[in-house]
C-alpha cells in the first residue's frame, strides 16, 4: 500500500453539504469520500493506494481536477484497489456532483 | 482424547452416551441430575443428516425433559463439502440447528459447549458458538482454515500470517486465542467433572462475548463499535 | 410501472436509496467516521470506510425499518471484527428502539477469512443478536439478490430470519462450488457450469424447496415491494422461535432428505416435486414460474 498526500491552495468553490462517499473498493475500483471542512480556502486530497510507484500519474489526475473544480474548504479521502486515471476522474467528479446536487 | 475418554471424565457417576455414525447422544449423570449430552466425533463433517440428528436430539429435549441442562461435544472437521448438502441446503440445516439451540436456551436449558478435539468453521458456527458458553480443552483445534489455504486465498504470504499470529490472536488458530477473543470462555483442565459443574452454575448473561473480548485484549474494536451504533456516540477501541 | 432497476448490479447503497423512501436513510457510524478495520493494513490490504456494509434506519413507504445493506464489491461482503460488530449493534439497537422491522440486505461471502477468528465469532454474535431481536417482537426480513450470493456464515444467518426474499440471480448456500470443487473434485461439482451453480443454489431452487418465501425480479422496485408485504403479513403476529415451528422445520427437512437425498441434480428434485417440464424451469421468466411453482413448493 501506497500512501499520497496533495493540498491545492487558494480554491474557489466552497461545498456546503453532507459528507458524500461514491464507489467501491474493489478491484479496478476506488471509494472516495469527500467532506467541506476548514482548510483557510485549500483542497487536500489523501490516497491510499493499493497500486504502488505510480506518484506521478496520481499527481497529473489531481492537478487536472483542481483545474476542473477549484475545490475551498474540501477533503478528499480515497481508498483504491488500482484504478485507472479515467475512473478516478471520474469518481472525483462524481463525488463533487452528488456533493453539488445535495445542496440543491 | 477420544469420546468414550472424555465422557468419562465428564461423567464419574456414570452416562448412557452412544455413538451412532459420528454422532453422539445420550445423557451423564451430574450430582444426581442428567445432562443431556449431543455431539459429534471422528472430526467428522456435518453434512445435512448428523446437523438434522443434533437438532432433533435438541428437540427432543425441550419436550421430553423441561429445564435440562444440554452439552454439546464437539469434534468436527467443518462443513461437509459435497454438491448434494449444497442441493439440499446444508446452510438451513445448520441454522435450524442453531435456532434449536437457541430456543432451548429461551426455554430455560443451560447449554455448554465443549471443544474436545476439533472445531473448524461451519462446523463450529451453530454448535458451540450458539451455546450459552463454550469451553475447549487445551489442546484442542479451532481455527477457520488452515494457513496454508489461508495463504492461498488472501495472497498473504504464510510466513507472515505466521508472524502475525504472535502479536494479533485473529489470524492464530488455538483454543487460546478464542478465549482471548471471547469466543471461548474458558479452557478446561484436570477435573473436567468439577468444571462442568462449574459452568452449569454460571448465571445466564446473554451473549457477552464481545465484551469479554475487550476485557481479555483478544477483540478490541468489536464492543466498541457495538456501543457506538447502539448510543450513537463515537468508537472508543480498547 | 417504472423501468426495472438491477438489484444485483446496484451498490449496496444504491439499493438503500432507492429500496427505501427517498431520502430516508439516516446512517449509523457512517463512512465519515472511518471506522475501519483494524487488521487489513497489517496484511497490506486495502480497506473501506464503512467496512463494507452500511448500517442505519430508513422509511418503507412511511414505516421506519432498521437496515443493514452489505457491500459485495468489497471483499466479497465478507464479516470482519468491524463489519460484524456494526451488524450486532444495529440488531441491539432495533431492539432497544423497539423497531417495526429489520430488513437487512444480505450480500456475502461469509467469514472474512483476512480476519479470520474475528469473523468467525462476530458471524455467532450476529446469528445471536438476529434471533434476539425476533424474542423482542422484531420481524427480520433478508433480502438476497446481489452478484456474491449469501454464503458461508451468512447463508446460515439468512435462514434464521422470518423471512427470505430472493430473486433468481440471486444464491443462497453454504460452501461456495469452487471450494467444493477443490476439495472433491470437478466431477463433485463443476464450478464453472454456472447453470448447474444456480440450479443448486439460486432463487429457483430455494423458493421450490422452502427456503425463501418470496421470488421476485431483478428490479429494486420489487423487493421494496415483497418486503413491504412481507412486514404487512406479519403485523401483529409472533415472530419468535417457537417449538412448534422449530418442531414442523425438522420435519420438512427430514422430509427433503428422504424424498431428494438419493437424487443427483436439482431438476431431478424439480421433476420428482411433479413439476411440468421441470428441465425448462430455469427458462421460465418469475411470473410463470411462480404460477407452476407456488403450489408444489414445500413449505415447514
Amino acid at each position: 500500500m501506497e500512501t499520497l498526500n496533495y493540498r491545492f491552495e487558494q480554491g474557489t468553490r466552497s461545498l456546503t453539504a453532507q459528507p458524500q462517499v461514491v464507489g467501491v473498493v474493489g478491484s479496478g475500483n476506488l471509494e472516495v469520500l469527500i467532506e467541506a471542512t476548514e482548510l483557510a480556502g485549500a483542497c487536500s486530497i489523501e490516497i491510499q493506494t493499493a497500486a504502488v510507484g505510480f506518484g506521478a500519474i496520481w499527481q497529473a489526475v489531481m492537478q487536472d481536477f483542481q483545474q476542473r473544480w477549484q475545490l475551498a474548504n474540501a477533503r478528499i479521502t480515497i481508498n483504491d484497489m488500482g484504478a485507472t486515471p479515467a475512473v478516478v476522474s471520474l469518481r472525483l467528479d462524481q463525488a463533487v456532483q452528488t456533493m453539488l446536487g445535495d445542496a440543491a | 482424547m477420544d469420546w468414550q475418554t472424555i465422557a468419562n471424565k465428564l461423567f464419574p457417576q456414570g452416562h448412557s452416551i452412544t455413538e451412532q455414525a459420528c454422532f453422539l447422544s445420550g445423557h451423564g449423570q451430574l450430582d444426581g441430575q442428567q445432562i443431556a449430552v449431543i455431539g459429534t466425533t471422528g472430526h467428522t463433517p456435518i453434512g445435512v443428516e448428523i446437523a438434522l440428528a443434533q437438532a432433533q436430539a435438541i428437540l427432543r429435549t425441550v419436550r421430553e425433559h423441561p429445564g435440562m441442562p444440554i452439552l454439546m461435544l464437539i469434534d468436527t472437521q467443518g462443513q461437509r463439502l459435497r454438491h448434494r448438502d449444497e442441493m439440499l441446503g446444508i446452510n438451513s440445516y445448520m441454522a435450524h440447528l442453531g435456532k434449536c439451540v437457541d430456543l432451548a436456551r429461551r426455554q430455560g436449558h443451560h447449554i455448554i459447549g465443549l471443544v474436545y478435539d476439533q472445531a473448524l468453521s461451519g462446523g463450529f458456527i451453530t454448535s458451540g458458538l450458539m451455546a450459552d458458553a463454550c469451553y475447549a480443552l487445551p489442546d484442542a483445534t479451532i481455527r477457520v482454515m488452515g494457513l496454508p489455504a489461508m495463504a492461498r486465498i488472501t495472497k498473504v504470504p504464510e510466513e507472515r500470517l505466521l508472524e502475525l499470529a504472535q502479536s494479533n490472536p485473529v489470524f492464530a488458530p488455538g483454543p487460546e486465542n478464542y478465549q482471548r477473543m471471547g469466543g471461548v470462555e474458558a479452557l478446561w483442565q484436570g477435573d473436567l467433572a468439577a468444571q462442568l459443574r462449574a459452568a452449569l452454575a454460571q448465571p445466564l448473561t446473554g451473549d457477552t462475548r464481545s465484551a469479554l473480548g475487550l476485557e481479555r485484549g483478544g477483540r478490541r474494536w468489536a464492543q466498541a463499535v457495538i456501543n457506538a451504533v447502539l448510543h450513537g456516540g463515537p468508537v472508543q477501541a480498547g | 410501472m417504472s423501468r426495472p432497476v438491477s438489484y444485483q448490479e446496484a451498490t449496496a447503497r444504491e439499493r438503500l436509496q432507492q429500496l427505501f423512501d427517498a431520502g430516508s436513510f439516516e446512517e449509523f457510524l457512517p463512512p465519515a467516521a472511518r471506522v475501519i478495520s483494524p487488521h487489513l493494513g497489517q496484511l497490506n490490504a486495502p480497506v473501506a470506510f464503512d467496512d463494507g456494509v452500511a448500517v442505519g434506519r430508513a422509511r418503507l413507504n412511511g414505516l421506519t425499518v432498521y437496515t443493514a445493506a452489505q457491500e459485495g464489491g468489497f471483499m466479497g461482503g465478507a464479516v470482519g471484527e468491524v463489519h460484524g460488530a456494526k451488524l450486532v449493534g444495529l440488531l441491539r439497537r432495533a431492539v432497544q428502539d423497539q423497531a417495526a422491522a429489520l430488513v437487512l440486505l444480505v450480500e456475502s461471502g461469509g467469514v472474512r477469512l483476512h480476519e479470520a477468528n474475528a469473523g468467525l465469532i462476530a458471524v455467532s454474535e450476529v446469528m445471536r443478536a438476529l434471533l434476539d431481536a425476533r424474542a423482542a417482537g422484531v420481524p427480520v426480513i433478508v433480502l438476497v439478490g446481489g452478484a456474491n450470493g449469501a454464503f458461508g456464515g451468512m447463508g446460515i444467518v439468512a435462514r434464521c430470519a422470518n423471512v427470505v426474499i430472493m430473486s433468481e440471480e440471486g444464491r443462497l448456500a453454504m460452501s461456495g462450488p469452487e471450494v467444493i470443487e477443490t476439495a472433491s473434485g470437478v466431477e463433485e461439482y463443476d464450478a464453472r457450469d454456472r447453470a448447474l451453480v444456480w440450479r443448486t443454489s439460486g432463487g429457483k431452487h430455494r423458493y421450490l424447496m422452502g427456503d425463501c418465501q418470496q421470488i421476485v425480479a431483478d428490479d429494486i422496485a420489487a423487493f421494496r415491494a415483497a418486503a413491504t408485504q412481507a412486514i404487512a403479513t406479519m403485523a401483529g403476529q409472533s415472530v419468535e422461535l417457537t417449538l412448534a415451528a422449530l418442531e414442523a422445520e425438522q420435519q420438512m427437512l427430514s422430509d427433503r432428505i428422504s424424498r431428494f437425498g438419493s437424487l443427483k441434480d436439482p431438476v431431478d428434485i424439480w421433476s420428482a416435486m411433479q413439476i411440468p417440464d421441470a428441465a425448462n424451469l430455469p427458462m421460465l421468466d418469475v411470473d410463470s414460474f411462480i404460477a407452476t411453482a407456488s403450489t408444489r413448493r414445500l413449505e415447514a
